[in-house]
């Protein structure tokens, strides 16, 4: 099977250039995980991130044949060739497929990810009916994989005023939550011509998530909870 | 060169659910903590933890704290320390309330409460009808928790050294413990945490196997710090096989699986359970399940064209509850065997899972070595988590109880530590000679020349480990086993680097990792041989039987000549009456 890898070495290349690997003999019933550390076999100095295998981590996010995926849950059967791997779009390249997420993580951080309660707090579990518990799937599942968000060309033109999907979709899981009791400051914070509102409905988001999750659907949500509060 | 320097009241190595709960509770208490985690803390390996954490919370059968602490002693085959496994069990209602709290999105019951579910090992009143104890969030509870801990640790500000390798303990002369050398990953420059206590929660060490469920990072990296720094590891015999990996792969099928209904059957279509645990059946501890697919297997009643696996079956369980209850693991049955596990049955067969064994601490997650009589903390460690030997599963751990361990240990290490702090106002000096031997491991790879790939070694050993230290295991073959690893620490040596650069060179990383999978390995075939009896994980063919009058002990591993030395189970609960060993039937 042939293979294109984005390479790029800050100690040693001006610039990146694409190498051109063949890998004879692969399984196909096999996922693209496996035939990149095959090459890291040939050639050491090829990086890229991975951990789990299993497409839980989050870790091996990159742009395969021009749609981000996890290189872990990717059949090679599924793949075109040559199959072109490249770094996730739009990150500053560390080296090779390995970008820096420095931004993706501080949107993240910035929409307050996490449960806020101001109430005294039982000495039991917060009661929570299986239809309020059913609001969350589809939102806590998310894994920080950034493909949604490195997909998103709003996102390309304005990294660090657009949260982008992947925050946002968290930024309603929090909204979506029947224990959580920061909505009004949650919604206030995204308000603003930037932080949601560069959502043009690309739906790129959608297309790419791994987890199948619908970050569109999501934002298109904590707009309508904003309607509601105005009215 | 002048080696950087940063100075914190606490490290924390590792960034998985024991970390992180550690972490939360001294950032909540105002000290200075440092995290340090070789990927980004959620990417950690608790996250792929799938069917839950265990309570007594009774939220769908009557339970309590006391039947669960059977259970637990039950299922680590009477190795377990009964202090520790007693306050594990006494405090997990809190703990899983607590975790609630902070936001785990746990599966519900019609009333509201969190949804329990059965799993292996688990009865009501010491060994009667089967329980269901362990709390999930669907079939994602370590996801679930793992990313939880983190938001509530980013809400704490916690301070977090993300993509950090940590290389070695520093100690200074009187054996006190002053933090680590780690290096980033990101720049490949040497970094000097200076902290008055340091936790290891570095998980634990799967990729010794070459089949397992664990993730390329799971190296046992603190239990090697540990051993180079002159502990001793506990109890490294005990490896966990779990049940129900997918066959030739190892991706796994948790036992949820089993506790929402499903079985196992054999090539005949018989549910052969029954015949190895006539009450448990599928739901057995899982050193009975393993052992019986391992049998199966053997005496030609696997499944497939080689006859080398078995079927577990889930298909009878409807679209509802496999989408409602097990919906990540029906992504993986689809994604990597292509099966419809609503239709067909799933190809499985046991797999490395968990380290049981690991650093010796007590209940406070301080690091306890043995002295003359007893034993003492090493002043300023700590350890939690799978690379930790509390000891609450003994020579067997039940499914569940790991998310527990991990949040009870890192919420009590956390608390000692606070105490620590205050009577340890000042950090003590660090001499450039406690530093040395650090140092000297880093720069070990800019050798150059020619010679072996450290991904070619790494194959090996994990080979001679599945072969010569599985399931099943006799004296010859594990004498064969210790002489192919010592074998393999010798070639270390040859062992070189051609990428010598310095950012993100993740070859070097792997030299690292192979060289503490090297040490754990041959601690753990080593501890293999020297127990001459069958308990839990460990069955020795050549001694089936439990031998409590001479081996109702703790292994301890010395990397220092390779020696072994022995400390008593501690069988005195903290208030209520011992459970003594008896015959253990499922
Ligand atoms: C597939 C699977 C499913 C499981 N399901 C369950 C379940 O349902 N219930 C249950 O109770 N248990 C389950 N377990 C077991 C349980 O998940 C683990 O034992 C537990 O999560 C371990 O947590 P930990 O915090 O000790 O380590 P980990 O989560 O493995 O974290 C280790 C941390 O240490 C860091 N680290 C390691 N080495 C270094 C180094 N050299 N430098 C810097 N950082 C380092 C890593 O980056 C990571 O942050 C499961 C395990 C697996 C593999
Ligand atoms: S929403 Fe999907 S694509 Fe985006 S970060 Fe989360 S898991 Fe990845």
């Amino acid at each position: 099977m042939r293979f294109l890898i984005y390479r790029y070495h800050p100690e040693k290349d001006q610039k990146p250039y694409m190498q051109a690997f063949e890998l004879d003999g692969l399984d196909k019933n096999k996922m693209l995980r496996d035939a990149l550390l095959l090459i890291k076999k040939q050639d050491e100095s090829f990086t890229f991130r991975h951990s789990c295998g299993e497409g839980v981590c989050g870790s091996d996010a990159l742009n395969i044949n021009g749609t981000n995926g996890l290189a872990c849950i990717t059949p090679l059967s599924s793949l075109k060739e040559p199959v072109e791997v490249r770094p996730l779009p739009g990150m500053p390249v560390i080296r090779d497929l390995v970008v820096d997420m420095a931004q993706f993580y501080k949107h993240y951080r910035e929409v307050k990810p996490y449960l806020v309660v101001t109430d005294p707090e039982p000495e039991v579990e917060f009661k929570q009916s299986p239809e309020e518990r059913s609001k969350l799937d589809g939102l806590y599942e998310c894994i920080l994989c950034g493909c949604c968000t490195t997909a998103c060309p709003s996102f390309w033109w304005n990294p660090e005023k657009f949260r982008g999907p992947a925050a946002l979709l968290q930024a309603y899981r929090f909204l979506a939550d029947s224990r959580d009791q920061a909505h009004d400051k949650r919604l206030e914070e995204l308000d603003g011509p930037y932080r949601m509102f560069r959502c043009h409905t690309i739906m790129n988001c959608v297309n790419v998530c791994p987890k199948g999750l619908n970050p569109t659907e999501a934002i298109h949500n904590i707009k309508r909870m904003m309607m509601k509060d105005v009215v | 060169m002048t080696l950087a320097r940063r100075k914190f009241d606490t490290l924390v190595i590792g960034a998985g659910g024991g970390g992180l709960r550690a972490a939360l509770q001294l950032a909540q208490a105002d000290a200075k903590v440092a995290v340090v985690s070789k990927v980004f803390p959620t990417r950690s390996h608790t996250v792929a933890a799938q069917g839950g954490i265990n309570a007594a919370l009774a939220n769908v059968l009557p339970d309590n704290w006391h039947w669960h602490m059977y259970d637990t002693i039950k299922g680590s085959d009477y190795l377990g320390d009964q202090d520790a496994i007693e306050y594990m069990c006494r405090a997990a209602s809190n703990l899983v309330v607590e975790l609630e709290h902070a936001g785990v999105p746990f599966s519900r019951l019609e009333n509201g409460n969190i949804y329990q579910r059965p799993f292996g090992g688990q009865s009501q009143d010491f060994g009667g009808k089967q329980a269901a104890r362990t709390c999930a969030a669907a079939d994602r509870t370590g996801h679930a928790i793992l990313h939880t801990l983190y938001q509530q640790n980013i809400r704490a500000k916690t301070h977090f050294f993300d993509e950090y390798f940590a290389i070695d303990l520093i100690k200074d002369e009187e054996g006190v413990i002053l933090g680590a050398l780690v290096m980033s990953i990101e720049t490949g420059e040497p970094l000097l945490i200076e902290a008055k206590t340091t936790l290891l929660a570095t998980g634990g060490a799967g990729q010794l196997f070459r089949t397992n469920t664990n993730a390329h990072i799971n190296t046992g990296d603190g239990l090697a710090m540990a051993l180079r720094a002159g502990i001793p590891l506990q109890d490294m015999e005990f490896f966990q096989f779990h049940p129900t990996g997918i066959a030739g792969k190892g991706m796994l099928i948790s036992e949820a699986a089993r506790g929402e209904g499903g079985y196992l059957t054999n090539k005949n279509g018989e549910r052969f359970m029954e015949r190895y645990a006539p009450n448990a059946k599928d739901l057995a501890s899982r050193d009975v399940v393993s052992r019986a697919i391992f049998i199966e297997v053997q005496e030609g009643r696997g499944c497939g064209p080689s006859g080398d696996y078995v079927n577990l079956n889930i298909n009878h369980l409807g679209e509802e509850v496999l989408n409602k209850r097990l919906p990540a693991i029906c992504d993986s049955i689809r994604t990597f065997l292509r099966v419809d596990p609503a239709k067909d049955p799933v190809p499985i067969y046991p797999t490395a899972h968990y380290t049981m064994g690991g650093i010796p601490t007590n209940r406070q997650g301080q690091v306890v070595v043995p002295i003359e009589h007893g034993e003492e903390p090493i002043p300023g460690l700590y350890a939690v988590g799978e690379c930790a030997c509390v000891s609450v599963h003994g020579a067997n751990r039940l499914g569940g109880n790991s998310l527990l361990d991990i949040v009870v240990f890192g919420r009590a290490a956390g608390n000692d530590i606070i105490g620590y702090l205050r009577e340890h106002r000042y950090h003590r000096p660090i001499n450039e000679s406690d530093v040395e031997q650090a140092m000297a491991h880093l720069t070990r790879w800019d050798r150059k020349g020619d010679g072996i790939s450290v991904a070619g070694l790494r194959g090996e050993l994990q080979a001679i480990m599945e072969k010569y230290c599985g399931v099943f295991r006799t004296e010859e073959i594990l004498q064969q086993g210790l002489e192919k690893v010592l074998e393999i620490e010798q070639r270390l040596d040859d062992v070189v680097l051609y990428d010598h650069s310095k950012i993100f060179n993740t070859a070097r990383i792997e030299a690292f990792e192979l060289e503490n999978l090297v040490d754990i390995a041959l601690a753990t075939v080593k501890s293999a041989l020297s127990r001459q009896e069958s308990r839990g994980a460990h069955s020795r063919v050549d001694y089936p039987e439990r031998d409590d009058k001479h081996w109702l002990k703790h292994s301890l591993f010395y990397k220092q000549d390779r020696r072994m030395a022995y400390k008593p189970v501690r069988l005195k609960p903290l208030t209520v009456d011992t459970f003594p060993p008896k015959e253990r039937v499922y």
